[in-house]
């Protein structure tokens, strides 16, 4: 008896191992046709720690870019949808493979932790389909893990250890410690800040790592404190650096003397803190809201939406790209991924947060950067009046050189 | 500067601090703990969604109904331990009889639940709760610049951790208590009402988990996540302490806090995993953990 | 033939043409858990040992398996029993610590080793921490079926997991499973007869972990990523979920769970929280009402059918009618 059945089963799986290979030559049944609908698909961190910089707000802004498009190409509706990744590579990855395969998403415009945008965007690689990362900022994106049909749009570490590093190195901060986070995105900030720190003559004492959203950052501060070094570099983001900061504050680190360098952080972090704690933080930013007229019209319709709370610039950059897109779609007549990336690629980009900017072949979109200085609380006049624009920094001087890359499909 | 073992000595005190301030919340968590299983015999795996709770509460008291952290103190270890009762007599009481496994799986599920309707709301990431007026500034020790909130969390847990030990220990109530575990047949004959004074243990727990929360809530951000990130840690330290073993709760957990403060200073890398390493060899030493009596 | 034998084979057939409807994708994800939960249920049913930290071997043969492929360039098959012998050593030192003791004390013991070995894959540099072993490239099975199409890659998955199912059939129904049915009904009996128990209870341990090891390997080819969450011990208490939901100690069981679960996480992915709790409520009702699981309750329902109608059968004997 027992003997029928093994023989049964086996059989049965001969079976599936011959049907496997005998149909390994047809088409798959998910073949990747255009319907009638531009689907753009907003994949981020909804709920958890970076979900102030991203979350909403960057929906807020795609959607704004649709109807600012006519809510339709040429007859063709748009539709945004959007997901929460949780800032977890397998989910993100998960959602994009069901987006490109089952969901006929032509752009995925993906944000949150690089360890997620990274990993849809291997999977957009794959798939030869579009993805623009707004809301990362390893540069891995546009070096070892760049893709041919992929955008890093608003700003990148390389960007902030130009801008951040190098000024406070000027202002006489030559020894740094580092607080990382324990990822992509903060091993690339601590190393980009790093080589900034030496260019400019300064050193680096030692660095630490922690893992991502770590409530507690008293032993890693007491080891920044022990190490003597006049700047804590701080190579994380949002809700991290907000904790890092406080608890700094708490254990009398800034009183001490040491300088905190919060190497990302956004207008939300800062409405977070309060003036009163950050003020004099010095930021590098792609877009401040209130820059000129037509940054604010932008910024009051989103904050209108938005319950009040300003624009990031990861949220601005994700309409600006949204807008973008859309643009070379109907330029391009067709949403073939290829095609609206070559279209995308042969216009510059002008909108309401860049001017003349263009996407370089290693889809790093090139772009002034500012640098900016958090205002002291007599200074602002109201609420997220936050920023006072120290200078521009020139596209070719805030982003790594296209000489150095690492890009798989540049390297000759 | 001095050295002690080619480590700055300043550097070295301040994190064996810091590794205090951790054991005091790892001592009053896994006490909690180690009531429920040492007087229940159930594995209160809601322990660590209890403490956020406990925190939640400070922190809506606060947010709702303007109420400061002293009040917080005494009203979230309250409500938080009502609510523990409530899972008690409603659903824990069903699986007295079962394989004790089921107790482990159930207190599981609703941690989930517990969790899910936390982040769905509040979000996963933090909310601020400031550190009250009173507690804050700080003390500078020479090796480190103490905050007073920090040094005040070690003298509570102190206090609590060993009030509650007195009291299961060493008074009468104590004595039902552990008799009514032991024997329950023969206390209920004396006329004790067992299965009410099984309900005040269990709320007696939860409401040192909440405690526990109300304290971190200055400290830690008060987050969904905050009891799942801690929960494991302090099923070690009751596996080591020794699983029923009130004393042992607590000097395990102020221990280890201090253990992995010196593996912060030594090899930082391993601080984490240091607190398993040590349940490990436990184990194979004294299977019944330091202070524990085999069952 | 029976009506389990029929089942079986339509069940079969029915795996064998589900990717022309289903997203095969979707599919081999349901496999690779369904392996995964009846590993796990191989212990908590045959041998009444509750694991809390099975996610330790599904993760460590997920970045095994992710890193000999990737970096080091294996074939995928080689790749996989890299995870398995990986996944089996680590099971068999788990186990040898934690089988001294019983019941709650096991289930801390394999959650607290677990945890270590999940702090350990967050520091240690191949993981890539937070990020993972992304981009894991799918080369051709065996050098020969080229696995990158998702369909071909089905069938291989499908294979797989059959063949994993079946060892533990197997496993079950032998003299080898007979003496850990023994030893879960009454262990001071087996040990009275004579059996060495520990040896029994840690070769069980060390089948289990590695087949769990099999389904690790082969959802880092499926998904071409290994990361934190394969290992974090949330994932130990999808399988004790799987497991529960479809019948502990039934060899469908674990498939039906697997299915269940998998297909509430897919149908609830988009409103997050959620899923959290419905789990949660799950385990709840599940542990208070429906202790049996889907399957065994299905099982139950039939057994009570049969015996109410043997009870009416005049033709029984006596000695029948008292059995029933």
């Amino acid at each position: 008896m027992r003997k029928a059945s093994t023989a049964l089963a086996g059989g049965l799986l001969a079976a599936a191992l011959a049907a496997g290979t005998l149909t390994a030559g047809a088409p798959a049944a998910h073949a990747q046709i255009s319907d009638d609908v531009i689907r753009i698909g907003v994949m981020n961190d909804q709920s958890g720690l970076y979900a102030d910089i991203t979350g909403q707000g960057e929906v807020t802004a795609v959607r704004m870019a649709a109807e600012a498009m006519g809510g339709a190409i040429d007859g063709r509706k748009i539709e945004v949808i959007f997901a929460d990744n949780q800032n977890k590579p397998d989910i993100g990855s998960n959602i994009a493979r069901q987006w490109y395969d089952q969901e006929k998403v032509d752009l995925i415009i993906v944000g949150g932790a690089s360890s997620v945008t990274l990993a849809v965007q291997a999977v957009a690689r794959e798939k030869g389909r579009i993805n623009i990362v707004s809301a990362a900022a390893a540069s891995d994106h546009t070096n070892k893990a760049c893709s041919p049909t992929a955008a890093h749009w608003t700003y990148d570490t390389t960007a902030l250890a130009n801008g951040t590093g190098k000024a406070l190195v000027q202002e006489g901060g030559d020894s740094w410690f580092f607080l990382t986070a324990d990822y992509a995105f903060g091993h690339a900030l601590e190393r980009e800040t790093g080589e900034a720190v030496r260019a400019g003559g300064g050193k680096v004492l030692g660095s630490v790592r922690h893992p991502l959203n770590t409530p507690d950052f008293s032993s890693f501060l007491l080891q920044a404190q022990g190490s003597g070094a006049k700047i804590i570099g701080l190579a994380n983001a949002g809700g991290d650096t907000i904790n890092s900061i406080k608890q700094a504050s708490e254990f009398g680190i800034v009183q001490a003397g040491q300088r905190l360098a919060g190497l990302l952080v956004f207008i939300t972090d800062v409405h977070s803190l309060g003036l009163k704690t950050a003020q004099g933080l010095v930021i590098t930013t792609a877009f401040y809201w209130d820059q000129n007229d037509e940054t604010r019209a932008w910024a009051k319709s989103f904050m209108e939406r938005m319950n009040g709370k300003a624009p990031t610039m990861v949220q601005a950059g994700s309409g600006s790209a949204a807008l973008h897109y859309l643009r070379a779609v109907k330029a391009a007549g067709t949403d073939d991924a290829s095609k609206v990336m070559a279209q995308m690629r042969a216009t510059k980009i002008n909108d309401f947060m860049t001017k003349d900017g263009w996407i370089r072949e290693d889809g790093r979109v090139m772009r002034t950067m500012y640098l900016a200085q958090v205002k002291s609380p007599a200074e602002s006049t109201g609420p997220f009046d936050y920023y006072k624009i120290l200078r521009s920094i020139p596209a070719e001087e805030a982003f790594r050189s296209l000489d150095i890359t690492e890009c798989p499909h540049l390297k000759k | 500067m001095t050295e002690i073992f080619g480590i700055n000595s300043f550097a070295f005190y301040g994190q064996v601090m810091l590794g205090l301030i951790n054991g005091a919340f790892y001592a009053m968590l896994s006490l909690g703990l180690a009531v429920i299983f040492g007087l229940l015999n159930v594995i209160n795996f809601t322990h660590g969604a209890q403490y956020m709770m406990g925190a939640f509460a400070a922190w809506m008291a606060l947010n709702y109904l303007g109420l400061n952290y002293w009040w917080a103190l005494i009203l979230a270890p309250l409500v938080v331990g009502a609510f523990g009762m409530v899972i008690e007599r409603l659903l824990l009481r069903r699986l007295y009889d079962l394989d004790h496994l089921y107790g482990l799986l159930l207190t599981f599920g609703l941690a989930l639940v517990i969790e899910g309707i936390f982040r769905k709301q509040y979000g996963a990431s933090g909310l601020p709760y400031a550190i009250p007026p009173a507690l804050s500034g700080g003390q500078n020790l020479g090796f480190m610049f103490l905050p007073n909130y920090r040094g005040w969390v070690v003298v509570a847990s102190l206090v609590v951790c060993l009030g509650t030990w007195f009291v299961i220990e060493r008074t009468r109530l104590g004595s039902y208590l552990r008799a009514a575990t032991e024997n329950p047949g023969l206390v209920q004959a004396f006329g004790i009402n067992v299965p009410r004074m099984v309900t005040l243990t269990y709320g007696f727990g939860v409401a040192l988990a909440a405690f526990a929360g109300v304290l971190a809530a200055p400290i830690y951000q008060v987050s969904p996540l905050m009891g799942t990130n801690l929960i494991i840690v302090v099923f070690a330290v009751v596996v080591i302490g020794g699983m029923g073993s009130i004393m042992g709760a607590i000097v395990t957990g102020f221990g280890l806090g201090v253990v992995e403060g010196l593996t912060k200073v030594f090899y930082p890398e391993a601080s984490n995993t240091v607190i398993f390493v040590v349940m490990a060899i436990v184990l194979l030493i004294r299977p019944a953990g330091l202070f524990g009596t085999a069952r | 033939m029976t009506i389990k034998r029929l089942g079986v084979a339509a069940l079969l057939v029915l795996a064998l043409i589900a990717p022309a409807f289903i997203y095969p994708v979707f599919l081999m994800k349901v496999l690779c858990f369904a392996l995964f939960a009846s590993a796990f249920n191989l212990l908590l049913g045959f041998v009444g040992l509750l694991s809390f930290g099975h996610a330790a071997f599904f993760g460590s043969a997920a970045y095994i398996t992710a890193h000999t492929v990737k970096v080091w360039g294996w074939s995928p098959e080689i790749g996989i029993l890299a995870g398995v012998a990986v996944a089996a050593a680590l099971g068999a030192v788990v186990g040898s610590l934690a089988i001294r003791r019983q019941g709650i004390y096991f289930a801390m013991i394999t959650l607290a080793l677990a945890q270590m070995v999940y702090f350990f894959a967050l520091q240690a540099p191949f993981t890539g921490g937070e990020d993972g072993i992304q981009g894991v490239p799918r080369r051709p099975f065996f050098g020969i079926i080229d696995i990158t199409d998702d369909m071909t890659f089905y069938y291989v998955v499908l294979a797989i997991v059959v063949a994993g199912l079946l060892l533990i059939y197997r496993t079950v129904h032998s003299p080898f499973g007979q003496i850990l049915k023994a030893i879960r009904e009454n262990e001071p009996r087996a040990v009275s007869l004579g059996y060495d128990v520990d040896r029994y209870k840690l070769l069980a341990f060390v089948i289990s972990a590695a087949l769990v090891g099999l389904a690790g390997g082969t959802k880092t080819l499926v998904f071409q990523l290994a990361s934190l969450t394969d290992i974090q011990w949330q994932m130990s208490g999808e399988a004790v979920l799987m497991t529960l939901i479809g019948g502990v100690g039934t060899i469908f069981g674990p498939l039906v769970g697997a299915a269940v679960v998998v297909s509430m996480q897919n149908y609830l992915a988009q409103t997050g929280e959620w899923v959290l709790v419905i789990q949660g409520i799950v385990f709840v009702v599940v542990v208070l009402a429906f202790r049996r699981g889907i399957v065994g309750e299905l099982a139950a329902w039939s057994a009570r059918r049969r015996k109410a109608a043997d009870r009416t059968d005049p033709k029984a004997t006596p000695a029948e009618t008292a059995r029933a």
